[in-house]
């Protein structure tokens, strides 16, 4: 089904692997999520920089400044989301780092317009596929340069 | 946001002012390869000193980030500035590569509540191997460079002990650890992966689990083998084998010391600018490698290339006899 060659270079020239951090935000410890997407992320020929849990506003920003990360995905089931995810768009600005945020995980839908109001790039909900959270994190990183 | 139109030069500046953002950018760009990264190892290459390059290996699991992050809290605890470069394999059909090294390196730096790090601070960055063959080998040394040559000292490269390219990485640094665990079978697997010529430090981490005294015997025999088939290079220095536990921290601090043994005696023998001899030549070698692989590359897929395959595929030639008209091809000599 998989023709298992490996395409030419695949890495050269405008070719670049996007570069995304991935993280949950605060006291949250609902992972198995996260790991999904790392893995989807990967499998769409991206560079995934694997934070976990317990990760802060400060240990994100300093992540994204080291590893020079395109995009952030933040994935959040504790209801925290309209505080948290505002605060990492806050840090972001703060430090100059032009970096989408896209958050997925439970997120009423009440909520996604304010979180888009207040920054984030974009909302990924339940039942995305693994072709529309690529699709999504490369046009959030698209939009943002 | 224009970044990626922001000058080397005027990148390097603020790198070498402590900006961690530029030093990131940076670091990209000598990812990405190409005249960029060229010029940033000009500007590197008059500014770096003689940082103390440590190289960490082990199979998957071992526990090397683990011990990296004790190593680099260790050293931040005595004011010393590291940074590390965790290499992890991309996916050779995707090119995707899930880096997960940090999480187990970040323990103490990411959870203070002082906030982000300072200038002063460790730096931490992770390195997919990429497809480009070679490219691996030529990325290190350049970021290795970089990182010296803004301020940091020790330099860390972490790498999962699988595949030529890796093992030579490490083997080249001014000390190669090599981490061992219990229950991952004797040292004839470690033999397997050339990983013991290269060691200058052995860890046995896990050291708390059971088979730990085991694998330090087996690993003594392999020394004293070294010995006895004069595999050793004359200057009498046998690695220490140093039991430690990563997780809790017990034995670290030995790790540290025979790390830093190890640099001092490299300079009593005067032996620490052959290392760097043989990195520099590595380096220059995969460079070449390089250049010549993606020669290889253009021609293998271009019209001529692809007639000689299918002349190897239906039998009208041997693939060492198409080879060879590659080469042909390649050195003008058609």
């Amino acid at each position: 089904m998989v023709d298992r060659t490996p395409s030419k270079e695949p890495m050269s020239g405008g070719d670049v692997p996007l570069r995304v951090v991935l993280a949950k935000l605060g006291l949250d410890g609902h992972d198995r999520g996260i790991k999904v997407v790392a893995r989807i992320l990967r499998d769409a020929g991206m560079e995934v920089i694997y934070l976990g849990l317990r990760q802060t506003t400060d240990s994100i920003v300093t992540a994204v400044m080291e590893e020079d990360a395109d995009a952030i995905g933040l994935s959040m089931h504790n209801a925290g989301h309209m505080t948290l995810a505002p605060n990492m768009v806050k840090a972001l600005r703060q430090a100059e780092l032009p970096v989408p945020i896209i958050v997925g995980g439970i997120v009423p839908k009440d909520d996604v317009q304010p979180m888009l109001d207040a920054g984030v790039a974009a909302v990924i909900g339940p039942g995305a596929s693994a072709e529309e959270v690529a699709a999504i994190v490369r046009d959030a990183v698209s939009a943002s340069v | 946001m224009g970044r990626q139109l922001q000058p080397v030069q005027e990148m390097y500046r603020e790198a070498k002012g402590g900006d961690r953002r530029a030093l990131g950018r940076l670091l990209t760009r000598i990812e990405r390869g190409g005249p960029p990264a060229d010029e940033i190892g000009e500007l590197a290459h008059v500014d770096a000193g003689s940082a103390h390059v440590i190289g960490i290996t082990g199979a998957p699991g071992s526990g090397k980030s683990t011990l990296t992050g004790r190593l680099v809290e260790l050293l931040r605890d005595n004011d010393v500035r590291p940074a590390v470069l965790a290499v992890d394999p991309s996916s050779p059909l995707t090119g995707g590569a899930i880096l997960g090294d940090r999480i187990r390196m970040e323990g103490t730096p990411s959870t203070e509540p002082s906030g982000t790090r300072s200038t002063n601070d460790v730096f931490i960055r992770s390195m997919a191997t990429r497809g480009h063959s070679g490219g691996l080998a030529v990325a290190v040394p350049q970021a290795v460079r970089l990182f010296d040559a803004v301020g940091y000292d020790p330099i860390i490269i972490e790498t999962v002990g699988v595949g030529q390219v890796e093992v030579d990485v490490v083997g080249a640094a001014d000390t190669a650890v090599v981490v061992m665990t219990p229950g991952m079978g004797d040292a004839v697997q470690a033999n397997k992966a050339g990983l013991l010529e290269v060691a200058d430090v052995f860890v046995v981490n896990k050291a708390d689990r059971p088979g730990a005294d085991d694998v330090r015997r087996d690993l003594d025999l392999m020394l004293d083998l070294s010995h006895v088939t004069g595999q050793e290079d004359g200057s009498g220095y046998r690695p220490p084998i140093v039991m430690c536990s990563a997780i809790d921290g017990d034995g670290t601090t030995d790790v540290w010391q025979a790390v830093a043994d190890h640099l001092e005696i490299l300079g009593k023998l005067g032996r620490r600018h052959i290392r760097r001899r043989h990195r520099i030549r590595a380096e220059i070698r995969a460079t070449l490698n390089q250049a010549l692989d993606s020669r290889i590359d253009d021609l293998i897929y271009s019209e001529v290339g692809e007639r000689l395959v299918s002349d190897a595929q239906n039998a009208s030639r041997s693939p060492s006899s198409a080879a060879a008209a590659v080469l042909d091809h390649l050195l003008g000599r058609r």
